[in-house]
């Protein structure tokens, strides 16, 4: 839903939503996440996932990728704003069907039942990198990286199979090609 | 080399090295090791106010009349949280201030100590930025950048949280650099081309407007100044936002009046019909657009500002020009003169019509009211304020409420920095604590809070702290009974149910004055008011002037709610025909 802008202006138009990618290097340190979901939730923008992760312990600089969903004015929006905040450094910005970009989420998935609907679920698995992690005679733990609509429609069709717990992280994303985004 | 000193000390010390002369603030046990040590700093004087609100307000009312950054000091739990409203004040209102709040020691913080608040938690979506010192050794940097972050780029709030074990601990002191950084974290510089693109605009236009705002007062006074110059050599006219006020004289010509909600009728229509629309250090505030939708319709519109975030925020623009409101204005006007387009004949000539336009409008005469010989009209006591202020050099703030729209409507001012009000958080009981702020800035100058009787007894307190400092503040109470711009609106918008918005059992508010040991004067009928008022301005003491007015009389023009600029209600007459319906009444 957009947000009225005004006091005055009934939310008349609702402009089309796109998904965006938003990656924010920021310092390492203590209330840096909170301030940047504090910015998301006080000023109504959507998180659809959310990861984070210190990628440089020399400088202290964590990355946080934002999976975000808003009118193309609210995306500027949230660029702007991430970028006032002191801690953030840079801000880079990516539509999710940009080709450029690899887009990848993980999930752990637990599945228990019989060999025959193992074997089923790990076929099912096939084109997403699967790894086993733990297995026993009557479960077994699979890794997976996909995008997150193919992890979606993966644990729909493991579920009659036995899948009985997931837990995904949120997607990081990275640009294609020898260039970095500066 | 250098000698370890304490954190109280360190605080001292980058304060002196900011060159702070007052704080406002309010002792605890959170912050006494810095109430300590403030005996051995004769440089920096306290201003010991009476609610930590107070303190906010005021160092508001410092900063904005003076351009330099507010200090407030307060205490752990209780006091971090009473300047809540005051950094979210000033965080709406971009006004630079740093306070520095005590925190229990860093033992026992997250064991819900006595007077212990998440204060950097509270306080993180309305400051800019604040910071919990864990390490005395970060303490120096920390006091630096607090002030850097206030004053650079678009001013604002900002908290360090020092805990009572950091004031204690020592550690070597470490002076500021010297960089200037004019725009905070914006490193890019708008170019020429911009620059072009505004001009070829203007020269184009055959309705332009100048919509200005209190980005050109926080750009300095050198940015009035420039302005003044560019609107001269172009002739276009200028509205200006409630917080721009005195960027550009109220009694110029070509100044057509406030815009928005009780903006003239001049400027709102000229805002609707224009063909470019110049938005230098304003923010397209809801109070000032109407109706998005129907928002000055077909205009270019041009957005000058500091801050990167506000541009295309509410209102797509054509031509976006981020960078410091001087530095543009000042750019602008070299350009135009190199260009030497004599825009001064050939301009004037090419919006003589537009010119006539206004002028038709402005013979609406919109702030007219009806006066009366027999009861008090509040805009004719603001009149009758500004005519016997108007030759010395004046300071006003105000309250919240009608009596702020009236000074703003019949008080002009001539300069920047000397008007004063809460604008984007709208908060009651602003006036007098900054009233304290201001008066402390300019001693020997008049200073008058324009004041509602309900808002003002939301920090009555502080009077005893303008008694205390020997502050001759003037408290000019339009005393209407109601909180009048609640009645207004219910009386426009639901069916004249009062509720709850007439103030039984006020108190009198003369005895009130007797109490604090300052002065009570009560002006009741027009035929006294001069001689009252001019009694008020000659004593040398604080005074609360109860100014018992017409409590009937409502704001106008105004603009309903759900309404675009060129549907406004204009007084009495008006309104029969223009009665706010449907949509309009859910809206705030
Ligand atoms: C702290 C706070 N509470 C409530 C409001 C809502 N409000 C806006 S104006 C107003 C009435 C103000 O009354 P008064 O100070 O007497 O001024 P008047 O409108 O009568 O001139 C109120 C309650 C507010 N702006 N601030
Ligand atoms: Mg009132």
């Amino acid at each position: 839903m957009t947000k009225s802008k005004s006091a005055y202006s009934t939310p008349s138009k609702l402009g089309k939503l796109d998904t965006h990618i938003i990656v924010v290097w920021v310092d390492n340190e203590s209330g840096v996440l909170a301030r940047v979901v504090g910015l998301f939730s006080g000023r109504g923008y959507n998180i659809e996932s959310l990861a984070v992760a210190e990628i440089d312990n020399k400088q202290n600089i964590s990355r946080i990728t934002i999976v975000t969903t808003g009118t193309p004015q609210v995306i500027e929006q949230i660029k702007l704003q991430l970028k006032k905040l002191v801690p953030v450094h840079k801000v880079a910005d990516f539509e999710r069907e940009d080709k450029k970009v690899i887009f990848k989420e993980m999930a752990l998935l637990k599945i228990v039942a019989n060999q025959a609907k193992i074997k089923k679920s790990l076929n099912a698995c096939k084109k997403y990198n699967p790894v086993i992690l733990d297995k026993t005679n009557k479960s077994v733990v699979i890794q997976v990286t996909a995008l997150r609509r193919e992890i979606d429609k993966m644990t729909k069709n493991l579920k009659p199979l036995g899948l009985v717990s997931a837990s995904r992280t949120g997607a990081v994303a990275m640009t294609r090609g020898a260039e970095i985004f500066k | 080399m250098s000698k370890l000193i304490s954190g109280a000390e360190i605080v001292f010390k980058a304060l002196e090295d900011q060159n702070v002369e007052f704080i406002f603030g309010y002792p605890g046990g959170a912050v006494l090791p810095i109430y300590d040590e403030l005996k051995n700093h004769k440089k920096i004087k306290h201003i010991l106010v009476r609610h930590e609100q107070g303190a906010g307000h005021a160092a508001e009312g410092y900063a904005r009349s003076s351009g330099k950054p507010g200090v407030v000091l307060v205490t752990s739990g209780p006091g971090a949280t009473n300047v809540v409203t005051a950094l979210t004040d000033a965080y709406m209102d971009s006004v630079p201030l740093v306070c520095i709040s005590g925190q229990v020691p860093t033992h026992l913080i997250g064991t819900d100590a006595f007077q212990e608040c998440d204060t950097t938690g509270i306080t993180r979506p309305c400051t800019k930025h604040n910071w919990l010192v864990k390490d005395i050794n970060d303490l120096p940097k920390i006091m630096h950048r607090a002030f850097e972050v206030a004053t650079t780029g678009r001013p604002g709030p900002v908290l360090v949280d020092i805990p009572k074990d950091i004031q204690f601990a020592k550690t070597k002191y470490s002076k500021p650099k010297k960089e200037k950084k004019l725009n905070g974290k914006i490193k890019t510089k708008f170019n020429q081309k911009d620059i072009d693109q505004l001009i070829n605009l203007m020269i184009k236009a055959k309705k332009p407007i100048f919509y200005t705002g209190g980005g050109v007062i926080n750009s300095g006074p050198k940015a009035s100044e420039l302005l003044r110059e560019l609107v001269n050599i172009t002739g276009f006219p200028i509205t200006s936002t409630l917080q721009g006020l005195g960027a550009f004289p109220g009694d110029d010509s070509q100044f057509i009046g406030m815009l928005g909600m009780h903006g003239t009728y001049e400027a709102n229509n000229a805002m609707h019909d224009c063909d470019l629309l110049i938005n230098i250090g304003a923010r397209f505030d809801d109070r000032i657009t109407g109706k998005i939708d129907e928002f000055s319709p077909n205009s270019k519109k041009v957005h000058i500002d500091i801050d990167p975030s506000s541009i295309n925020k509410i209102v797509k623009v054509d031509l976006a020009i981020v960078g410091d409101v001087a530095e543009v204005i000042s750019s602008t006007t070299k350009s135009l003169k190199n260009k030497n387009l004599n825009l001064e004949k050939s301009n004037k000539q090419k919006i003589s019509s537009w010119w006539e336009k206004i002028q038709k409008w402005r013979t609406k005469k919109s702030l007219d009211y009806i006066n009366s010989d027999k009861i008090i009209k509040p805009q004719h006591a603001v009149q009758r304020l500004y005519e016997l202020t108007k030759n010395r050099d004046t300071y006003i703030t105000t309250e919240v409420g009608q009596h702020q729209m009236w000074a703003a409507q019949h008080y002009p001012f001539s300069k920047p920095n000397r008007w004063m009000t809460s604008g984007g958080l709208g908060t009651m009981g602003y006036g007098l604590p900054a009233a304290v702020g201001v008066q402390i800035a300019h001693p020997k100058k008049l200073v008058v809070d324009i004041a509602g009787e309900a808002s003002v007894l939301m920090t009555i307190q502080e009077m005893s702290t303008a008694v205390q400092y020997n502050l001759p503040i003037k408290i000019f109470i339009l005393n209407n009974q109601y909180m009048g711009m609640v009645r207004q609106w219910q009386e426009l918008l639901h069916e004249k149910n009062y509720s709850e918005s007439y103030s039984a059992a006020l108190p009198d508010f003369v005895k009130l004055a007797e109490a604090y040991g300052c002065v009570g004067i009560r002006a009741k009928t027009p035929g006294e008011l001069d001689e009252k008022i001019q009694e008020m301005i000659d004593v040398d003491k604080p005074v609360i002037f109860d100014c018992c007015v017409d409590p009937h009389e409502n704001c106008f023009p105004m603009i309903p709610s759900g309404k675009p600029h060129n549907q406004m209600l204009l007084g009495p007459k008006d309104q029969e025909e223009n009665k706010i319906t449907g949509k309009g009444k859910t809206l705030v």
